[in-house]
């Protein structure tokens, strides 16, 4: 047994036990909150500039991802000044796209390299995909974890996959996708967390998008937990990412408040936090809309992409 | 041997195919002649309305691509299910019940008649000086909020809204304020009819409360107010301006709900667009 292998078992084995049914509760109950007005305008315009407009299809052509591009810039075409998202995210082949057509913002590039969604492929691949990206100028990866290897007990590997690829980064940050839809429990989501952050992740982010079940409230929770923890134990400060499935508005103040319920006011930074979302801009504009005039707004009044 | 326990119905909204409490938590008492309290009934707010119009506009696109008999078959079928609850209504409307659950029946079988005849008779193909094909065809606005008036609470809610999704569009009513009763029966016959979630949302509450969003709404592209005051109206049309919705503002016809007047291709025409096509003739 190696040196690594021992780290790998003794960060999975010493993760806590989580409560299933106080983390449904504590999320569930923070979703009761009232913001409005003020707040709200400000909960919306932070949640706005927190997003990662995504859009990762088959179909992606360079003109779907320079119009998504656009829309990062300046989501309310013809509207009054918002902020702008965090980050456009995309897949590799489409990262030399985006970076040209974000030349000059501050927005950030990223791309889901590592044989995304599944992670099945050779590490070296996944490594030589990886350098790619950031040759061609992604800010940003987004990896996944091997899940299959991750159920059958093979920390060690995950864990190294992970300080591999973090390595290939180089300057670019790397969000690691732990897939919580296809690890069955949040003891699973719990442990896969403390191995992202312990093997060098600067981000841990729910889902890929492309299983059913994608974010949700308990299981981010349940990761902001241990990210708090982490923080507690180590002093590092490690981002937070639920993506797939928040689409409203109202979802994204309900991650905000949950957020700043578990890990206080210096996570509601779009450094540290993040959504993975790409119809969600639109009805938080949606939103600010109706902050505005007094009157429901229609998804009609906004640009598509 | 005791007397069987009564159980009183709670009235709540029809909102997506279902029946929901007002989000407000308030509700209003509705009394008999004789001043004893017969229900209560939720009292609908703005997030109700809300709510009501995201059901519809998510409806819409489905239900504007059904075919337009299958439209009618629906219709039909809501016509038959509004028969088989003709005593529990006609109870509910007191004298003369009967005869305007009738009608209404008779109403909602006239536009299930309707579904696949009045693109015929809206749409045109123009002469034009050209080689080309000129069409006018009709196309539903999509989202229509209707307000009944306070008299025929069962039939002229019929006539307002049976035209519309006739023509393909979802809607929203808003029910008689002081008796909103019979359309709620009504979502029950609804609820059993085939009609798609979110075709039509019934919802009871206050019109001056409820107008100025409805008016006001984005998404709303239709706007019925039946019998409305003049202040009424001109908050209608003033507020519908923001996104140029169609605002009709519709007084009881003269011979009254049941008349002929109050049906017809006119009526479904209000819910419609026309839409001109312009085609080359040949290449």
């Amino acid at each position: 047994m190696n040196l690594a292998t021992k780290g790998a078992r003794e960060i999975v084995a010493s993760a806590p036990h989580v409560d299933t049914v106080g983390a449904v509760e504590r999320a569930t109950a923070l979703t009761k909150r009232s913001i409005k007005k003020e707040s709200k305008r400000w909960a919306l315009e932070l949640a706005l500039s927190m997003v990662d407009l995504t859009t990762l299809e088959g179909m992606d052509t360079p003109g779907k991802v320079r119009s998504l591009c656009a829309k990062a810039r300046r989501p309310w075409e013809g509207g009054p000044a918002v902020p702008a998202v965090a980050a456009v995210c995309v897949y590799p082949s489409m990262v030399p796209v985006a970076v040209e057509a974000l030349r000059g913002s501050s927005i950030k590039v990223a791309s889901v390299a590592t044989a995304f969604p599944s992670g099945k492929s050779p590490l070296a691949l996944r490594l030589d995909e990886v350098r790619w990206c950031v040759e061609h100028g992604a800010h940003e990866i987004d990896m996944v974890i091997d899940r299959g290897a991750f159920l059958a007990g093979e920390y060690a590997l995950v864990f190294d996959e992970i300080a591999a690829i973090k390595e290939a980064c180089g300057p670019a940050h790397l969000k690691v996708i732990l897939e919580t839809g296809e690890l069955q429990t949040y003891d699973r989501v719990r442990q896969a967390s403390e191995l992202a952050m312990h093997a060098g992740g600067d981000f841990i982010k729910t889902s890929t998008g492309k299983v059913p079940s994608a974010a949700t409230l308990p299981v981010t929770l349940v990761m902001l937990e241990a990210i708090r923890d982490f923080h507690d134990a180590t002093g590092k400060l490690i981002g937070m990412k639920p993506a797939g499935g928040i689409r409203s508005a109202k979802q994204a103040i309900q991650y905000l408040v949950l957020v700043n319920e578990t890990l206080g006011e210096r996570w509601l930074d779009p450094d540290l936090f993040r959504l993975g979302a790409s119809s969600l801009v639109n009805d938080i504009l949606r939103q600010l809309a109706k902050e505005r005039s007094g009157r429901y707004a229609s998804l009609d009044d906004f640009p598509i992409d | 041997m005791s007397a069987p326990l009564r159980v009183w119905k709670t009235w709540k909204l029809f909102v997506n195919g279902q029946f929901p409490r007002s989000e407000s938590g308030r509700y209003d008492v509705v009394k008999d002649a004789s001043g004893a309290t017969v229900a209560n009934v939720c009292r609908a707010s703005r997030k109700d309305l809300r709510d009501a119009v995201e059901a519809a506009r998510a409806a819409f696109p489905g239900w504007a691509a059904r075919s337009a008999m299958n439209r009618g078959q629906i219709l039909y079928r809501i016509a038959e299910m509004l028969d088989g609850r003709r005593a529990e209504l006609a109870a509910l409307l007191g004298k003369g019940g009967e005869r305007e659950v009738d009608a209404a029946v008779e109403r909602w079988i006239h536009y299930a008649g309707w579904t696949d005849k009045y693109q015929a008779l809206l749409g045109t193909v123009n002469p034009v000086a050209g080689p080309w094909f000129n069409f006018s065809m009709a196309e539903p606005s999509g989202v229509a909020v209707a307000f009944a008036p306070e008299d025929s609470p069962l039939l002229a809610l019929t006539s307002l809204v049976a035209p519309l999704i006739a023509g393909a569009n979802t809607c929203i009513a808003i029910l008689s304020e002081s008796a909103p009763l019979p359309g709620l029966l009504f979502g029950e016959v609804l609820a059993t009819s085939d009609v798609p979630a979110g075709v039509l949302n019934l919802l009871s509450g206050r019109r001056a409360e409820i107008l100025p969003h409805a008016a006001g709404h984005r998404d709303v592209n239709t706007l019925l107010v039946a019998s409305p005051t003049a202040a009424e109206a001109k908050l209608a049309q003033e507020e519908g301006a923001g996104n140029v919705k169609r605002v009709h503002c519709i007084a009881a016809p003269s011979g009254g709900w049941s008349a002929p007047e109050a049906q017809g291709l006119a009526w479904i025409e209000r819910g419609q667009e026309i839409k001109t096509v312009w085609h080359t003739m040949q290449l």
